[in-house]
């Protein structure tokens, strides 16, 4: 890992910044050697009391990025280089010994996670795993802390009879409700959901996600929101970064990216929705996602794309604005659109070509 | 297959402990098969001599040489570990599969036998078969005995094992481009299955082996066959402690200890081998 | 003969559920009937939350399941009365699967073209390794791949798209007239789901194979599906032309289905600001989700 020592965040209201943030598993083991560079230069920020989501189909990073930001990495995973920034702790998350890393990993951030069944002990019931979770850091004396479970299950609408049942005896959106109840207990700044609806129906999902909306909103947490269903972007996220093997390449207000999308990938992807009342022919892409341990050189994107050029064979295009708050990375998005303002791209980092 | 023996050794710090151990102790119990001595006669040399560069290990009160004598202990106790692991491996296998496969009133008799099994409490048992034999009690009888009582708990979770096989998706995949039951249970689960036999054969051994010095300590075995707990049991006979003849017990215990550390990490490390999940997670899974 | 492709009459599943003493039964299909013509093939799609017995229906249709009661006809024989190996691989033919989640779909020890080719040589006249190869190559060529992509691959190796889709082949392998495919948009993403569900159109229109597409996607099976059932609690609840009930949904619980989906839309979105039905009916209950505590058997 690159050790280049990291700067406090100028803005204050950014809560998380990460800078051409680089994650690759590297493997060297029985006689196999690969690298898999899923996460591959990712700059973004996130702000004070915002959903930020990211989408990208599966296998594309975006669980790799979350591991990278909350400082869970273990071999083979590596940060290889770049930047991860809390404005909590004023400095790079990995510029911190490792210690005082996972202390910050309990004090200011929680995650839910798509597999509920992970995350709660299955031969302990609800309020045991409460206990095992948060006691340790609730600080304060045992029957005060379950008068504040309590309290807290009752602010998310949930029966406390909850907390005498084994995980096996709830259905799965009720353990993915008590996940996030588990989650939001210590009233974090940052939460990190990765496909936290994922397994579960639409109208278990839709309540499911009015409770993350909700709890976020009324503790003022800020959010990382990771799935690849862009229909629940477009009901939960603030903003939206679509990622495409490895690396993020657009980004901008959800509503924006929506009606607005300027990368072929996010323009296709949005396009093939299907939506109730409309049976018009939706086309797939051509083609599938590249190896992340082989991708093709220049755009990653360029293989599958329907305006690819030739510059793009040889060139990795860089994130730049090119509308208010909205970051593309396509050459020939950047030809149509003259980039706002005098604004160059706020990293240099983030322009450096690899390969 | 070179290869990944040399990355075992190379990236599995127990892997390579654990095989150099394995390595000392098939030395020593194969030179055995130089030994100059036979292995149950006495009186042959110096009693109670300490170790001394004639003799490494010293020799005890009947005039035998502890290193000579070790190295046939070592080989009929590893021995003895192998049988039963081998045979008490085939048992639970058979056993696994078939209740895993067949469901039903096959599973709930086998597994009732099973659990009879398992909460058979072993040792009084071994020691009214012993007193009930006398000396038909041999080493191999014992042996066969040991594997009859040590399948049941690893046959269980072979069980279980097949019985989530059996339900994972990729089953009726198999069914469905026609392939018989036999065949799917031999192509597509065994595999799952034969990782768990393997480091359960090294956890059999140690356990085995464990028993065998805890019941020859106490003499309730064939004392002639010179096994680990065989000397100590000796040792004890000639209250060896007492007279100050430490290096009797020494070296039995030594050597017995590292075999169960060596069998240990064998075991862990070629579980992580031969996991499929370690593996898959190796291959890096997309 | 043109008597129905599939007829279910008053098929039901009941399941006994705890130990020894106090068990329940417990319907996991209720008195289920529909039929599928053998002259229209189609898309016909089961819809419902989990739990309301869709793939205990599924195979049911497969014949791993006995129904405890009704009768399901294949092409006009009863499944209850088929015996033995033989007529079981006559039947699997002519009807194959599709399941949900594409990793696990194959053994991920294995060779996914092993399927394929044990497939061929299970259920075509190919013998030779270069007849299996080409019958194999066949079925991949219809879903868009081929066996060059496939050969000596591991399903790790594959895309999660490229294994659903080497599971459409190997299904089609065989040459059935139906396929039963249990939720398999569920576990992808976007873009590949709309290739797939095109995919059962095609197989539908060009090759003349009926589907059985059970989803709790709202938005796919509008877009595909001819006719529809809802199923709630193994009953059904509601059903008819996919099209028709999907926009005029009757049935309360079709419609709280219709009004939980996320709209991508500018103007359907805001479903979770809590003023529609399913949240008022949530809050209007004093335990809002305690009837999602009932135990899970599984
Ligand atoms: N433990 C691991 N070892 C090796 N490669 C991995 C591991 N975990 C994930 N990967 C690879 O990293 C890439 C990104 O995976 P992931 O971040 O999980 O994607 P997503 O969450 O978008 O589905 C994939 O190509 C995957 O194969
Ligand atoms: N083998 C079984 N034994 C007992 N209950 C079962 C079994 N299979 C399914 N069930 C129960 O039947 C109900 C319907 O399940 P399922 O058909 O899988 O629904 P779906 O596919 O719609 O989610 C569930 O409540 C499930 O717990
Ligand atoms: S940079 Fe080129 S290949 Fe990449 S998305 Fe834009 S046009 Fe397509
Ligand atoms: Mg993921
Ligand atoms: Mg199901």
């Amino acid at each position: 890992m690159t050790q280049i020592s990291g700067s406090p965040l100028d803005e204050n209201s950014y809560v998380l910044e990460t800078r051409a943030l680089r994650a690759y598993y590297r493997m060297k083991y029985f006689g196999i050697d690969r690298e898999v560079r899923a996460v591959d230069g990712i700059s973004m920020h996130v702000r004070k009391n915002e959903i930020y989501g990211i989408a990208g189909e599966s296998s594309c990073g975006k669980t790799t990025f979350i591991k990278a930001i909350a400082a869970a990495i273990r071999p083979p995973l590596e940060i290889v280089a770049g930047h991860v920034n809390y404005n909590f702790i004023n400095n790079d998350l990995y510029a911190l010994p490792s210690k005082e890393r996972s202390a910050i990993r309990w004090r200011h951030l929680s995650y839910i996670l798509q597999g509920s069944m992970n995350v709660l002990n299955p031969v302990r019931r609800i309020h045991k795993t409460f206990e095992d979770f948060a006691f340790r850091h609730m600080h304060m004396g045992r029957s005060e802390f379950e008068q504040e479970v309590k309290r807290h299950l009752e602010r998310l609408r949930l029966p406390a009879e909850i907390l005498r049942a084994y995980p096996h005896e709830l259905s799965g959106g009720m353990r993915q409700r008590v996940c996030i109840a588990l989650a939001t207990l210590c009233k974090p700044e940052f939460i990190i959901a990765d496909e936290p609806t994922t397994a579960l129906d639409v109208v278990v999902q839709k309540d499911v996600l009015a409770m993350i909306r909700e709890t976020q909103s009324e503790f003022g947490s800020s959010m990382i929101f990771v799935t690849h269903d862009l229909a629940v972007h477009a009901n939960i996220t603030d903003r939206l970064g679509i990622m495409y093997a490895g690396r993020l390449v657009e980004e901008g207000r959800t509503a924006d990216v929506f009606s607005n999308p300027m990368h072929p990938y996010t323009a296709h992807l949005i396009a093939s929705l299907p939506r109730i009342g409309d049976i018009h022919p939706r086309n797939a892409l051509t083609g599938s996602p590249p190896s992340l341990a082989d991708p093709p050189k220049g755009c990653r994107f360029h293989p599958r794309c329907p305006l690819a050029m030739e510059i793009c064979r040889h060139e990795n295009p860089a994130l730049t604005t090119l509308a208010e708050d909205h970051r593309v990375a396509c050459f020939a998005a950047s030809a149509t659109v003259q980039p706002t303002s005098d604004e160059k791209p706020q990293h240099p980092e983030a322009l450096e070509t690899v390969r | 297959m070179i290869a990944v023996f040399r990355d075992l050794f190379r990236y599995n710090g127990e892997f390579a402990i654990g095989f150099m151990i394995m390595m000392v102790i098939l030395g020593v119990a194969a030179t055995s098969f130089f030994s100059p001595y036979a292995p149950i006669d006495s009186y042959l040399v110096a009693m109670d001599a300490p170790p001394s560069a004639e003799y490494v290990f010293g020799t005890n009160s009947r005039g035998q040489d502890i290193f000579w004598q070790l190295t046939f202990a070592l080989r009929n106790t590893l021995a003895f570990g192998f049988i039963v692991a081998l045979i008490s491996r085939i048992l639970s296998l058979a056993i696994g599969l078939i209740s895993g496969y067949a469901g039903g009133a096959v599973d709930r008799v086998l597994m009732s036998v099973n659990d009879t099994f398992i909460v058979i409490p072993l040792f009084p048992l071994l020691v009214l078969l012993y007193f009930v034999l006398r000396d038909d009690m041999t080493w191999f009888v014992l042996a066969l005995v040991m594997a009859g009582l040590g399948w049941a708990y690893d046959a269980r979770l072979i069980r279980s094992v097949m019985i989530s096989l059996r339900t994972r998706e990729f089953t009726n995949t198999s069914v469905f481009s026609g392939m018989s039951m036999p065949r799917i249970v031999t192509q597509e689960h065994l595999p799952y299955v034969l990782p768990i036999v393997f480091s359960t054969f090294m956890n059999n051994m140690n356990w085995s082996i464990g028993l065998e010095v805890t019941l020859a300590v106490l003499g309730f075995t064939d004392v002639d066959t010179p096994t680990i707990g065989g000397m100590i049991f000796w040792a004890n006979q000639h209250s060896a402690m007492v007279s100050g003849i430490w290096w009797w017990y020494f070296f039995p215990t030594l050597f017995v200890t590292l075999t169960f550390i060596g069998l240990f990490l064998l075991s862990i490390s070629m579980n992580e081998y031969i996991d499929p999940r370690s593996r898959l997670d190796r291959m890096g899974n997309s | 003969m043109t008597g129905p492709l599939l007829q279910l009459e008053g098929v039901s599943k009941t399941y006994r559920r705890g130990g020894l003493f106090g068990r329940e039964e417990f319907r996991a299909v209720d008195n289920v009937s529909f039929r599928i013509e053998d002259n229209e093939p189609q898309v016909f799609t089961v819809i419902g939350e989990s739990g309301s017995g869709k793939t205990t229906l599924a195979r049911m249709i497969l014949n791993m399941v006995r129904p405890t009661a009704g009768t399901i006809f294949f092409k006009g024989q009863d499944l209850a009365s088929m015996r033995g190996a033989r007529a079981r691989r006559i039947f699997m033919k002519d009807v194959q699967p599709i399941f949900q989640n594409p990793f696990e779909a194959f053994n991920p020890l294995k060779r996914v073209d092993r399927y394929l080719l044990m497939t061929a040589k299970n259920f075509t006249p190919a013998r030779s390794s270069a007849q299996l190869e080409a019958a194999a190559d066949r079925a991949l060529k219809k879903v868009g791949l081929s066996i060059g992509e496939v050969r000596g691959r591991f399903p790790h190796e594959l895309s999660g798209g490229q294994l659903q889709r080497v599971a459409i082949a190997r299904a089609l392998i065989p040459g059935p007239s139906m396929i039963v495919a249990d939720e398999p948009v569920s576990m992808v993403d976007a873009s590949l789901r709309m290739s797939i569900v095109n995919l059962f159109r095609t197989l539908r229109d060009d090759l003349k194979v009926s589907i059985i597409y059970i989803t709790h996607d709202l938005a796919t099976a509008y877009y595909v599906s001819d006719r529809i059932i809802i199923m709630r609690k193994g009953e059904v609840v509601e059903s008819g032309s996919a099209r028709v009930v999907l926009e005029n949904p009757q049935h309360s619980y079709s419609q709280l289905l219709k009004s939980a989906v996320l709209s991508p839309d500018p103007h359907g979105r805001g479903v979770l600001t809590g003023d529609s039905a399913a949240s008022q009916q949530a809050r209007a209950s004093p335990h809002p989700q305690i009837d999602n505590l009932e135990p899970q058997v599984r």
